[in-house]
């Protein structure tokens, strides 16, 4: 019998998650509002005034994102880990990598597209200076794989826990923090006319990273939860 | 006939308690094998480790005389596994779910599948969500995918669980044809399987305190 | 190459290793403890500039050093038992976290107490305490994910996973916790203190603090050994090695 080609597998598996997400819409939107919300809170908080807006913007958007991008990680697996689906994914004929690469994808798809075409809209809220926008753009095109890579980590470790939400936050924004730290610190420099390119790199460099090696980790989870 | 899937020496433990220790198994194609035992004897959980998602605490398990840890491509390739949870997307229809499962295997679905769903009785439901449908329809999208199929080697974990008579009765005709063209299953259920042509093997595990 | 490990698989062979090695941690890393605390607390001279507030570093720099260096060792554990599945390796990772964990809350809390009379605040987001904080999330998530399993063995690997992810990123982490803290513009006092701690270390004060980093070495791992052995006992209590040795300790009391 013919082995199956890894790229039609993927395919499947990419058309599937895409149609299930897409009739989960209000899944899809939860995450983004709760962004605006807590967008929105922020100048309530420190008050109006567009020089501390757009002072504490970079921070304020990047930190926003990643609490949005934890309430709809668990989506992830969550889902396939209830209906038995995960387990008929570690039972396909190819390395369960690529199908979680796949899964990946789908999730970047749907929750960081989104996110991309709201940021300009985010930065006026804020005040960011304009000349930052294209770099909180490049922040979030670089910086938002790395979330659903690593997110899938985290929530392979947990999925079969009934109350994974809080350790999952515990378990992955210390590991977040050096994307925090390179994004914000890229727009600030944009913002105040310095380059930069130098974090923006270290930004590559660690979503290259997570993307090659976070497959792998995120299989050992699995086989350790769907038992 | 020729040896397909070999276990030896199995043992499994969870938590502090072993479920089992020491069971074999042999799997010849063309034969069927019935795994009995009371609740909690650890039927499923031999069956997960046959299939190679939960690692044994000893022993091994070998696809046509090779570890299944070291061919697991190739073993998966010819395994179908049919679970507890029945695998199908509540979200989706029951032809998106059989499509779904035809192309992961390399025969992506030309055009709906309208035979097979008279077959295993869903015509008319072919267009609804199957969170929509009842346990047992849900069931039977699973089962469709015994159709698809070209595995040889079947494990299933009670499969006639809530089927109704026709649908029973349509479970032991497919398997009654896999097992005609050397196929091979091994599952676990609490009824006598009579209706098979073959000789049933029978396993049986007992409860371990 | 590794078959002289082989039988320390064996929980059996594990505990009697421990009970041999034990003495021999905890009996010098205690005096050690002592000696290191009298000489540094009572006879190392005074600092020129930050006078007798400087000790604490007898027990800081110890407890933050040992606190990375127990990471590694959670981590090797960690390592062992996704690759080998041995089950002695398990309860050492649950052994060595807690150990690790406490260490660092100690760097920390010694850092703040430190850091209030030398920069006048309890706590300043410094690179190196930024870190150690970092740090003390990763033992407690590791801690964390193992006690919400409910079985045991599927806790121990899946917190196997997460130090071992924990590994890769502590050099990302820290590095960019260093990054950050010079990018942003530090206040004045940090800067003053950062010059303080530049010159190198006076001899008279440099031989406890080696004495210190030896003890906590040793006495923390006595720790994780006593914590391991107990691990051992608890798990193998109805095994026929660990009853003979049950009998025979309550016929000798």
């Amino acid at each position: 019998m013919a082995g199956v080609s890894v790229g039609a597998q993927m395919r499947a598996v990419i058309r599937r998650d895409l149609r299930v997400a897409l009739r989960q819409r209000s899944d899809l939107l939860n995450p983004v509002l709760f962004l605006l919300v807590v967008i929105t809170l922020f100048p309530l908080g420190v008050g109006p005034g567009p020089e501390i807006l757009s002072r504490i913007a970079p921070g304020v958007i990047w930190v926003s994102a990643l609490l949005s991008a934890l309430l709809g990680l668990e989506r992830l697996f969550r889902d396939d880990f209830r209906d038995g689906t995960l387990e008929q994914m570690l039972l396909m004929p190819m390395a369960v990598e690529w199908a979680v690469l796949a899964k990946m994808a789908v999730h970047w798809l749907v929750t960081a597209l989104p996110l991309l075409i709201l940021a300009p809209f985010l930065a006026l809220l804020l005040n960011l200076p304009f000349e930052a926008w294209a770099t909180l753009w490049l922040t979030l095109l670089l910086g938002t794989p790395v979330l659903s890579s690593v997110g899938a980590i985290g929530v392979a470790l947990t999925v079969s826990l009934n109350k994974g939400g809080a350790l999952l936050s515990l378990l992955l924004l210390p590991l977040l923090i050096p994307l925090l730290i390179f994004a914000t610190a890229a727009i600030e420099a944009a913002a105040t006319g310095l380059s930069p390119v130098a974090p923006l790199a270290f930004m590559a460099a660690i979503l290259v990273m997570t993307v090659a090696l976070s497959p792998f980790a995120v299989h050992a989870a699995l086989r350790v939860s769907v038992n | 006939m020729s040896l397909l899937l070999e276990a030896k020496g199995v043992v499994s433990v969870r938590g502090e308690r072993t479920l089992f220790s020491d069971l074999a198994l042999t799997l010849n194609a063309g034969e069927l094998w019935q795994i009995q035992g009371p609740n909690g004897a650890g039927k499923s959980s031999f069956l997960r480790i046959l299939a190679g998602l939960l690692p044994a605490e000893s022993g091994t398990v070998c696809f046509q005389g090779e570890r299944i840890e070291d061919c697991r491509e190739a073993f998966h390739q010819d395994l179908l596994f049919i679970g507890h949870k029945a695998a199908v997307k509540p979200e989706l229809t029951a032809i998106e779910n059989l499509e779904y499962y035809a192309a992961v295997q390399g025969q992506p679905l030309t055009a709906p599948p309208y035979e097979l769903l008279e077959k295993v009785g869903l015509v008319g439901l072919e267009d609804i969500p199957a969170q929509r449908l009842s346990a047992g329809q849900q069931r039977r999208i699973a089962l469709a995918r015994l159709w698809l199929t070209n595995a040889t080697i079947w494990i299933l974990d009670e499969p006639f669980t809530s089927l109704d008579v026709d649908g029973i009765a349509l479970l032991h005709q497919r398997i009654g044809e896999h097992l005609a063209s050397q196929g091979a299953v091994i599952l676990t259920s609490h009824q006598p399987l009579n209706d098979q042509p073959v000789q049933v093997h029978s396993l049986m595990l007992r409860y371990q305190h | 190459m590794w078959r002289w490990l082989h039988p320390y698989a064996k929980p059996e062979a594990t505990y009697q290793l421990n009970q041999r090695i034990l003495p021999w941690l905890a009996v010098p890393g205690l005096i050690l403890l002592v000696i290191g605390a009298v000489w540094g607390l009572a006879f190392a001279p005074p600092d020129y500039q930050q006078f007798d507030s400087y000790r604490i570093i007898f027990v800081h720099v110890p407890s933050a050093l040992w606190s990375m260096g127990f990471y590694m060792g959670m981590a090797i554990a960690g390592l062992i038992v996704l690759v080998w599945q041995i089950r002695t390796a398990e309860w050492a990772l649950l052994a060595i976290a807690p150990v690790g964990a406490v260490l660092t809350f100690i760097s920390l809390f010694t850092g703040a107490v430190w850091g209030q009379p030398m920069w006048g605040t309890w706590w300043i987001w410094d690179a190196r305490l930024t870190a150690q904080l970092i740090l003390l999330f990763l033992y407690l998530g590791v801690l964390a994910l193992y006690a919400a399993f409910e079985d045991e063995r599927a806790g121990a690997k899946a917190a196997s996973v997460l130090a071992l992810i924990g590994v890769v990123n502590i050099p990302i982490i820290h590095f960019s916790v260093y990054w950050w803290n010079t990018l942003h513009q530090q206040s004045t006092i940090t800067r003053a203190v950062t010059r303080l701690e530049k010159p190198s270390i006076a001899p008279e004060m440099a031989w406890p603090l080696y004495i210190s980093l030896l003890a906590f070495l040793l006495v923390s791992s006595a720790l994780v050994v006593m914590r391991l052995n107990n691990e051992i006992l608890k798990r193998e209590v109805r095994r026929p090695w660990a009853q003979a040795l049950l009998l025979k300790n309550s016929s000798k009391t």
